[in-house]
C-alpha cells in the first residue's frame, strides 16, 4: 500500500501527473465534487497547524468526503500515554486515509508500519513535509511554466526548515537547477543535504549570508521562518529570528518576474508591504495547496483500491 | 595461519587490529561451550597487524553485522579440515537492531519498541542513516 512520507517517494512523472490533475480540478471542480463520497480522511495533528490541517480538510470536503481527527496531542489518547503505533492502528480502522503531523522526525514512516490505510506525512518535526513541497512545486510550475534551468534562492532557516530540505530534494531532480542558499552560519543547510542530495544531483549551488547581494540572480526566492519550536535554547532563537526581513527596498534589485514563495506562517521575515507586489506568490500557494492535496488524496485512494 | 588445526569450524580473518575483542563480544562467543581462540595483533602482509578469531564449530553468523563493524573481514568456513567456503564481507545496505539512533528528535526516542534500522547512505564514507529521521549513525563502533 502506497503512502507519501518523503517527496522522493514520488517520481518526477508522478509529480507532473499530480500537478496536471490539480490543474484539471481547478478548471472542472464539479467533476470531482462527489468522487470521494462516503470516504473518510483522518487528520491526526499531534502538533499545531492552521494551513496544513485546514487545507487537507477542505480538500477532502471538496472531493465529497468526510473528515475526522484531532488538532493537538492533548485532545487525543496520546495525553494518556498511548503510543503513536497504537493510535494509528486504531484510527486506521475508522478511515480510508490518514494525514498526520507529529513533532518527532520519522513519525510518519513509523506510522506506516501499523496502518491499514495510506498515510500522508503532513510534517514530521524538522524532517519532511512533502505536501508543502507539492504545493511549492505546483506554484513554481504555474508561475514559471516549468522547473528546468531555474535559479532558486532559499533564505532563512535552512538547518531546521523541513520544507527547504524537501524542496531541494525535489528541485535537484530537474535539469540545470541552481540553488543559492542564504542563511546565517548557525542555520546553514545540513551537511547531508549538501553532500548527499545536491552534489550527487549535479545541481550547482552557492552558500552565502547575503540576501541583497544575491537577489538579482534569482528566479524563485523561497523565504522561511526561523522556527521557535526547533530551538532548545530561547536565546539562540531571539538572536537569529530577524536576520532576514524582505522589504520593498530589498526587492528593488530583483528580477521583475521573480516569484516569492513562503510556506507560511510568516512572522516578520516578509514585510506586509511586499504582499501587494505582483511577485508575491505566498497566498497563491495557499490556494494551490488545496488542489494539489485533492489530487494526492485521489491518487492514494485509487492506488489503495478505495475509490 | 594454519587452518588445518580446525576440523570443522570458522576462521574470522583480517579483522582490523584491536576490533577482535569487540567482535568476540558482539557475536556472544563467550556463550559457546566449544573451543574459541582470539588472536590479537597477528602479523599480516596486507594489513601490518590484524586480529583473528577461530571458532571450533560451525555457527550461524550475522554477516551483515560483521560487514558493518569491519567490512574488510574474511570469513572462512572449514569442513573436514578443508576450506569449504570463503566469504569476503562488504558493507550491508541495511543494518537492523544493532545501533541506536542518538537523535533526541527521532521517533525512536519516543517509541522504544520501534526496531532500530539504518540504511547505507554513503559507501565511501561508510555513513549509515536512521531510516526514520535520516540522522547519521554514531561511528564509534563502525
Amino acid at each position: 500500500m502506497r503512502s507519501l512520507i518523503d517527496i522522493k517517494d514520488l517520481t518526477v512523472e508522478e509529480i507532473d501527473s499530480l500537478i496536471e490533475t490539480a490543474e484539471d480540478i481547478m478548471k472542472n471542480p464539479a467533476k470531482y465534487a462527489e468522487i470521494c463520497k462516503g470516504k473518510r480522511l483522518a487528520t491526526l495533528f499531534f502538533e499545531p497547524s492552521t494551513r496544513t490541517r485546514l487545507s487537507f480538510e477542505s480538500a477532502m470536503y471538496q472531493l465529497g468526503g468526510n473528515v475526522l481527527g484531532f488538532s493537538e496531542a492533548q485532545s487525543s489518547s496520546t495525553a494518556k500515554g498511548e503510543s503513536l503505533s497504537d493510535t494509528v492502528r486504531t484510527v486506521s480502522n475508522y478511515v480510508d486515509i490518514i494525514a498526520m503531523r507529529h513533532p518527532k522526525e520519522g513519525a510518519a514512516l513509523a506510522a506506516t508500519l501499523r496502518s491499514e490505510v495510506p498515510i500522508i506525512n503532513a510534517g514530521d518535526g524538522g524532517h519532511n513535509h512533502p505536501t508543502q513541497t507539492l504545493t511549492d512545486l505546483i506554484t513554481i510550475k504555474l508561475e514559471k511554466g516549468g522547473f528546468d534551468g531555474l535559479t532558486v534562492g532559499l533564505c532563512g532557516d535552512l538547518k531546521f526548515g523541513r520544507t527547504v530540505h524537501s524542496l531541494i530534494s525535489a528541485m535537484s531532480r530537474y535539469k540545470n537547477v541552481k540553488f543559492v542558499l542564504i542563511s546565517p552560519d548557525e542555520l546553514k543547510i545540513p551537511d547531508y543535504i549538501r553532500d548527499e542530495v545536491i552534489i550527487p544531483s549535479g545541481a550547482r549551488f552557492e552558500e552565502t549570508s547575503d540576501l541583497v547581494g544575491s537577489i538579482d540572480k534569482l528566479d524563485i526566492l523561497y523565504m522561511t521562518r526561523v522556527q521557535r519550536e526547533r530551538f532548545f535554547n530561547e536565546a539562540d532563537y531571539v538572536r537569529l529570528k530577524d536576520t532576514y526581513i524582505l522589504t520593498p527596498d530589498k526587492l528593488a534589485r530583483a528580477k521583475s518576474d521573480m516569484a516569492i514563495l513562503h510556506p507560511l506562517p510568516r512572522v516578520n521575515e516578509i514585510s506586509v508591504a511586499v504582499d501587494d507586489d505582483p511577485r508575491a506568490c505566498y497566498f497563491k500557494q495557499v490556494k494551490y495547496s488545496v488542489y494539489i492535496r485533492m489530487a494526492l488524496i485521489l491518487k492514494l485512494l485509487e492506488e489503495a483500491g478505495r475509490i | 595461519m594454519i587452518i588445518g588445526q580446525l576440523k570443522n569450524g570458522i576462521v574470522i580473518d583480517h579483522i582490523s587490529a584491536g576490533k577482535g575483542i569487540y567482535i568476540y563480544n558482539i557475536l556472544g562467543l563467550e556463550k559457546l561451550e566449544g573451543t574459541v581462540a582470539m588472536i590479537k595483533n597477528a602479523d599480516s602482509t596486507k594489513m601490518g597487524k590484524k586480529d583473528i578469531i577461530k571458532i571450533g564449530e560451525i555457527i550461524d553468523l550475522d554477516f551483515d553485522l560483521l560487514g558493518f563493524i569491519d567490512p574488510g573481514i574474511t570469513v572462512n568456513i572449514i569442513e573436514d579440515g578443508k576450506l569449504a567456503k570463503r566469504e569476503r564481507l562488504t558493507l550491508p545496505e541495511r543494518i537492523s537492531g544493532v545501533i541506536r539512533c542518538k537523535n533526541p528528535r527521532c521517533i525512536t526516542s519516543a517509541e522504544p519498541e520501534l526496531r532500530q534500522e539504518f540504511r547505507l547512505s554513503d559507501r565511501e564514507k561508510r555513513i549509515y542513516r536512521c531510516i526514520y529521521c535520516e540522522s547519521a549513525a554514531p561511528k564509534e563502533n563502525a
